[in-house]
């Protein structure tokens, strides 16, 4: 019915290979869309070689935010975090599969924009992290 | 005759239009803004189309046309909430900036560090935020008129506040209580009289916030007493951008002006200014001129329907739609019974975000609201982040509440 809401999005939103919370851990970072209120936290071990050894992903929103945290959380697990900090709006919406209007876009790139604030080591999560 | 929302729809040219994939548009989505008659569209094209001018102080005919129109809308306007006189209603912006305009001038004026205020803990932003505002800048005391499980006040809570407080060391009983009539997220409609007439009683004075009462209920600010009470025109048949405050004549009088500017004056020296009367005292610079008069047509236009029939449609279609909703296993309703609210249903769905759900009857061309609805900390108090809100008015029907129940039982098929 709807492409939006796509098998992939419902499974991964209803059964997530990735929600949980790791410690000890070397990154951690959360932030909130104050839009709708969706929160999502992130947690992340580094390997010595500049590899994610481990991460996961916690909070709450819809069905579009979580799924595309755990499908974002499964695509960086043994990358090095050069290439994490390259991933971009465009990454996301090849995961989805879908395409978003302006609005749920920003429910789609909330874990994006919490990992590399993570990753960079930043403050403040900014949109420009994933322009 | 009966009431046919069928027929009331014909005058809303917006509701005859298709969203996606050629549906009709179900619009349940008053309670944000409501769609606009062709009576009130026409009334502002005629305005611009024939008499547009500044107002006031112009001579040539157009001038006076459009003061002429100005004002009559306000006329109306007072008529409709039964106002003792017009130069009681102040143009504003909308019930956000009336009752800033009372934070900023009233308050102000008469409340010091300390001083308490009481709200209720069903407020919007707009009844919250001004107030928050002024306890950063003036020390005020704020405390709220506790809300049930089931959505109402608890006047317990209330007159233990007034009593507390008139005990109080600094010998500080209320100065004001600003509260809402009607929630914008439970429905629920305040005993605004027995409200007032309670914080009259402690020495307060009361600020009505009414931008979802004066829209669907038959309002008279002088059988509840109010001192100050606020709405919108969009909530109401009319346009954005223009909305009205009134005030009792002796609290106007006595308060400071808000912006300063033309038309608000009746004399300005390089060093000095005179005040206008009321109520130009508060309209700094050109107004919204064309959206009063669109006000005005809204009034006309809701008057000659009937707000009582207006009222007693929105509670059968309420009625109806709650046992409806009810029926969905998953959905959880928040707020009193149909017969202690107006045309609000608020609720959550089990497994669903209520943007998902938004999102999905949106493609059926359901248009409904998902969010806190400007009313965060209520949202909080029932532990949940977020509801999806339908909201009904006098073009809704429950052919739409049957789509509305249909397409929940979609979300549910796809969220399984």
């Amino acid at each position: 019915m709807d492409d939006l809401y796509r098998e992939v999005i419902i499974e991964h939103y209803k059964n997530p290979s990735y929600r949980g919370h790791l410690d000890p851990h070397d990154i951690q970072f959360a932030d909130n869309n104050p839009l709708c209120g969706d929160h999502i936290e992130i947690t992340l071990q580094t390997a010595a070689d500049g590899t994610v050894k481990d991460a996961r992903f916690d909070g709450h929103g819809c069905a579009i935010s979580q799924a595309s945290a755990d499908l974002l959380i499964e695509s960086i697990i043994g990358k090095p975090l050069d290439e994490v900090k390259s991933l971009n709006k465009q990454s996301i919406l090849d995961m989805l599969g879908i395409e978003l209007g302006p609005v749920r876009l920003k429910c789609a790139l909330l874990s994006l924009k919490v990992l590399k604030a993570g990753v960079y080591g930043l403050g403040e999560a900014s949109d420009e992290l994933v322009e | 005759m009966s009431y046919n929302p069928h027929e009331i729809r014909k005058d809303f040219p917006i509701l005859q239009r298709k969203t996606h994939d050629n549906v009709p548009l179900v619009y349940l989505d008053s309670t944000a803004t409501s769609q606009k008659p062709l009576a009130v569209i026409e009334a502002m094209n005629e305005y611009y189309r024939r008499s547009n001018a500044n107002i006031h102080r112009g001579v040539h005919t157009l001038a006076e046309e459009a003061t002429a129109m100005y004002e009559e809308a306000r006329e109306k306007i007072a008529g409709f909430i039964n106002a003792p006189s017009s130069k009681q209603i102040i143009y504003t912006r909308n019930a956000t900036e009336s009752i800033n305009l009372v934070a900023y001038t009233w308050a102000r004026a008469n409340l010091k560090t300390g001083d308490l205020v009481v709200l209720t803990e069903m407020e919007h932003h707009s009844n919250l935020v001004p107030w928050l505002m002024l306890q950063a800048e003036r020390g005020i005391e704020l405390e709220f008129i506790s809300v049930t499980e089931d959505g109402l006040l608890d006047l317990d809570s209330y007159k233990t506040l007034l009593s507390r407080t008139l005990r109080h060391a600094q010998g500080g009983a209320p100065k004001l209580v600003a509260f809402t009539h009607m929630s914008n997220v439970l429905g629920t409609i305040n005993p605004a009289a027995e409200i007032i007439r309670m914080a009259h009683e402690a020495g307060a004075i009361t600020v009505v916030d009414a931008a979802q009462s004066v829209p669907h209920l038959k309002m008279d600010v002088q059988a509840l007493n109010a001192d100050f009470l606020a709405f919108s025109a969009h909530k109401m048949c009319g346009p954005t951008g223009v909305g009205a405050l009134y005030g009792k004549a002796e609290l106007l009088e006595s308060m400071p002006p808000f912006l300063g500017g033309g038309d608000m004056i009746k004399e300005v020296k390089l060093r000095s200014f005179r005040p206008n009367t009321l109520p130009h005292k508060f309209e700094a610079g050109t107004p919204a001129i064309a959206e009063a008069v669109g006000f005005g047509a809204a009034v006309d236009y809701l008057t000659k329907v009937g707000m009582d029939n207006i009222a007693a449609h929105e509670h059968e279609i309420t009625e109806y739609a709650l046992e409806r909703l009810e029926e969905i296993p998953g959905v959880k309703l928040f707020g009193p019974s149909a017969d202690k609210k107006g045309g609000v249903a608020a609720f959550t769905f089990e497994g669903v975000h209520p943007h998902d759900v938004a999102q999905i009857l949106d493609r059926d061309g359901i248009a409904i609201r998902a969010g806190h609805h400007c009313a965060q900390p209520l949202h909080e108090k029932f532990g949940i982040p977020a509801t999806s809100r339908a909201s009904f008015y006098l073009y809704n029907t429950k052919e739409e509440v049957d789509l509305l129940v249909n397409g929940l039982y979609k979300v549910r098929e796809l969220f399984g």
